[in-house]
């Protein structure tokens, strides 16, 4: 291999002794030293004691910017939005914060659990801020940002004051104000060592009946009658030969008697429309289809609702994707979308023409 | 007849030979008409005359014809010439087969990205999930990555920070191993009562895979990694949710853990993670990172993402445990299962699939009477520890409602839990780590529904 006898003709050469040396003498010639800035690039984690964080700092304010043009479309303004993901925010109160428990956990009637219901760590929520956001462009927030961003959060649920400044130099701080702090617990027998110093002991004991084990079993719980097609047609969903069927549930079920399965084979006809497979191939490229539905509204319209609106205008869809736009559909805006021109226009054309499967 | 006395499998008379000659003409003008409860009650006196081992209708009664046009017309295939070699480079499955497919549940997500498919347990075979209808979890979409310039990076606690190329850890000594995966939220919308109806959304985010790897153990060893104070392991994803999640140091020095590239004789798909993923045996499929671009090692754990916001179990309280890593022991009966409908009374293959993530599935009993009363399934060969195990049972169904459910004990001696019993200790909102026993109705009509027994 000529790379390896390379490597260790330029380590006998310049002395580099670690570059041949350090690999194990069991496998001679597989893997290198990573570089000091190769190592800077991908080591980006942080840890709940802060380690990996970097230097740096950003203000309520400018994350309230941040948040604006690039969040806010999928998280609502204030971190509430239910629409693509779970809130953010909501559902703590200033008592949480002095217990470090989130009391809205405890309650089953409780609709629903916030990321700030739910996160013990500070530095979790920078370090997923910093490597996954925004959703459609990670890693592209500089580090100012992310400070911004997570003092902006932090805010709307009041665990920091409207003109704070978030730095490394006071993350642990705040930690200390995180309302669920206190919240989690480690010591139960699902973690996979004795790390944590939990328990071994799984958290039921089952036995093995095998005779006259409990009561009668009744039926207490089972879809309603009007879900019965919710998952599509069941038919449709297992094999046409075997000893069962699916159900065919567009159809009531049969209160008497025995259901005849159908022995005529049903096979679900496949996609065959190379257009529409093009056009949807470009919408998962450039990830249209985060926000907007075949068929549904999810952030923005669905293309059958632009399709209905815009028939015929291609041209226009064109420049309405390259430019962004705001107040056809609704009040969220859509940014800007840098995709070329061509890709642009194929996708418009297939709206203009029915946006069809 | 007692359903104890069954062990072997399906032998039967053929039907005319436990029917009178008066039977076999009714059955035939009766069957012209369509009308096959009639046809049952026909075989059923002749039955009772009889007194035959099985007293059930077939489902392909002699036609009238006098034999089956499936017979006595020969077919295109066996009178003309077939399809010569390589017409699919890449051979795809028969085209009768197209209604198995993944499938994401309605309204549960409402992006593609950041969703999940399921795989159709309710038409597998075996303990091997095909590649292709593998279930999938992703979180910020799925990418098909160059493997020769894909990266693979060891840092933190180690001797050498040290840099990887696919043709190098291919190089290395590796192990082929079936493990099952299954996500943590696997049966988690069925937590508090029945949410959905067939078993491929109620356990479908399970699949089992022959993975071909390099124990992570190797490549820890090469780059010096200390295995003293480094005890706990980050693994990262190459991709743009770039997912991280804590390994304890003690599963990876037991040899389990690998660097895996290759998934049932192939290259793992791009869906699951092609060219590189972590395969953490008994661990949720959350852990095996894919894309799988940097393992770093340190002493303390990393509280990522999926470790503090999700992932964790909320318990009655309102506390939540975290960390929880381990599938235990779990079980589902795949036919009959919801959303399917009997064919006939008869004979009947029950068969399911029991896993562990703690080790080997020790036994399966199965119930056809909502638990009251059990028999010992069969466990098919091979039964690995961390992989899927089938089980089958002989049944005959005698037309009456019944309620199926399925009990595994791992190695450990853990019995897997009824729905009480979990719901006991860990209340209905934990939304992760469901392994409940499943049960499903036959109901009189031949269909099949999901239930939950109080």
């Amino acid at each position: 291999m000529s790379r390896f006898r390379n490597a260790v003709v330029t380590a006998a050469l310049l002395g580099l002794a670690g570059l041949a040396m350090a690999q194990s003498p069991n496998y001679p010639g597989v893997g290198r030293g990573a570089t000091p800035k190769e190592v800077a690039k991908w080591d980006i984690d942080v840890r709940p004691d802060f380690k990996g964080l970097p230097a740096g700092s950003g203000s309520v304010a400018k994350g309230q910017d941040v948040w604006e043009a690039k969040c806010a479309h999928c998280h609502g303004v204030f971190g509430e939005s239910n629409e693509v993901f779970s809130p953010l925010v909501g559902g703590t109160s200033a008592e949480d914060i002095k217990t470090g428990r989130v009391a809205n956990l405890s309650r089953s009637d409780y609709p629903g659990r916030t990321t700030l219901m739910k996160v013990p760590t500070l530095s979790t929520l920078w370090d997923y801020i910093n490597r996954a956001m925004p959703w459609t462009n990670p890693k592209t927030l500089t580090t100012e940002e992310v400070y911004a961003v997570t003092a902006f959060l932090l805010n709307l649920a009041n665990v920091v004051p409207d003109d704070f400044v978030l730095s490394d130099k006071n993350m642990a701080q705040v930690q200390a104000r995180m309302p669920n702090r206190n919240g989690v617990t480690t010591q139960h027998a699902m973690w996979p060592g004795n790390e944590f110093g939990g328990t071994a002991k799984p958290d039921t004991a089952n036995t093995i009946c095998m005779k006259d084990c409990k009561p009668e079993a009744k039926v207490a719980s089972f879809l309603p009658d009007f879900a019965r097609n919710a998952h599509g047609n069941l038919q449709e969903q297992n094999r046409i030969v075997g000893q069962q069927r699916g159900a065919d549930t567009t159809k009531p079920e049969p209160k008497a008697g025995m259901v005849v399965a159908s022995a005529a084979p049903v096979v679900v006809a496949k996609l065959d429309n190379s257009e529409a497979k093009a056009a949807m191939a470009l919408l998962n490229k450039y990830s249209c289809t985060a926000c907007h539905g075949i068929d549904k509204k999810i952030v923005g319209p669905g293309f059958n609702e632009v399709a209905k609106k815009q028939a015929g205008k291609a041209d226009y869809l064109v420049s309405k994707i390259r430019a962004g736009g705001v107040g056809v559909y609704g009040q969220i805006p859509m940014p800007p979308q840098s995709l070329p021109e061509a890709d642009a226009k194929q996708i418009a054309e297939w709206i203009s023409k029915g946006a069809g499967k | 007849m007692k359903e104890d006395s069954i062990h072997s499998g399906r032998v039967q008379k053929a039907p005319e030979n436990f029917l009178t000659p008066r039977g076999i003409k009714e059955v035939f003008v009766q069957g012209q008409k369509g009308r096959r409860d009639f046809i049952r009650s026909a075989f059923a006196a002749a039955a009772a005359g009889a007194a035959a081992p099985m007293a059930m209708a077939q489902g392909n009664p002699l036609p009238i014809e006098g034999g089956d046009t499936n017979i006595l017309n020969l077919p295109e295939h066996a009178t003309g010439l077939g399809q010569g070699v390589a017409v699919e480079g890449y051979g795809k499955p028969s085209k009768f087969e197209a209604n198995l497919q993944r499938r994401q549940s309605p309204g549960l997500t409402q992006t593609t990205q950041s969703s999940v498919s399921f795989a159709p347990l309710q038409s597998l075979f075996g303990i091997v999930t095909p590649s292709g209808l593998h279930f999938e979890r992703h979180h910020q979409g799925w990418w098909d990555i160059d493997p020769s310039k894909h990266r693979f990076m060891i840092n933190g606690m180690v001797k050498k920070n040290m840099v990887f190329t696919l043709d190098e850890i291919m190089r290395l000594p590796s192990v082929s191993r079936f493990h099952f995966i299954e996500c943590g939220a696997n049966t988690a919308v069925d937590w508090g009562n029945v949410a959905v109806p067939t078993v491929q959304y109620t356990h479908g985010m399970l699949s089992c895979s022959e993975f071909t790897g390099v124990p992570l153990m190797t490549l820890l060893e090469l780059a010096g990694a200390d295995l003293k104070n480094g005890k706990f392991v980050l693994a990262e994803g190459g991709d743009g949710s770039a997912m991280t999640r804590t390994i304890p140091m003690s599963l990876i020095t037991s040899g389990e853990v690998i660097v895996a590239y290759g998934q049932n004789g192939e290259m793992l798909r791009p869906e699951n993670g092609y060219p590189l993923r972590l395969v953490v045996p008994g661990v949720q499929g959350v852990s095996w990172v894919k894309y799988l671009r940097r393992i770093e090692v340190g002493d303390k754990p990393y509280a990522a993402k999926d470790e503090a916001v999700h992932y964790m179990d909320l318990q009655p309280g309102g506390l939540h445990r975290q960390y929880t890593n381990i599938q235990e022991c779990k079980s589902v009966v795949t036919t009959p299962s919801g959303g399917q409908v009997l064919l006939d009374k008869g004979f009947y293959n029950i068969t399911g699939l029991a896993w562990s993530g703690k080790g080997k599935i020790k036994r399966v009993d199965v119930s056809t009477d909502g638990g009251r009363n059990w028999r010992q399934a069969r466990l098919e060969t091979p039964v690995l520890s961390k992989a899927l195990s089938r089980f089958n049972l002989d049944w005959v169904w005698d037309g009456k409602p019944a309620i199926i459910q399925s009990r595994a004990q791992d190695e450990t001696g853990f019995v897997q839990p009824t729905y009480p019993q979990l719901r006991a200790v860990r209340g209905t909102r934990s939304i992760y780590h469901n392994n409940a026993i499943q049960s499903w109705l036959v109901q009189e009509n031949g269909e099949v529904k999901n239930v939950q027994v109080s």
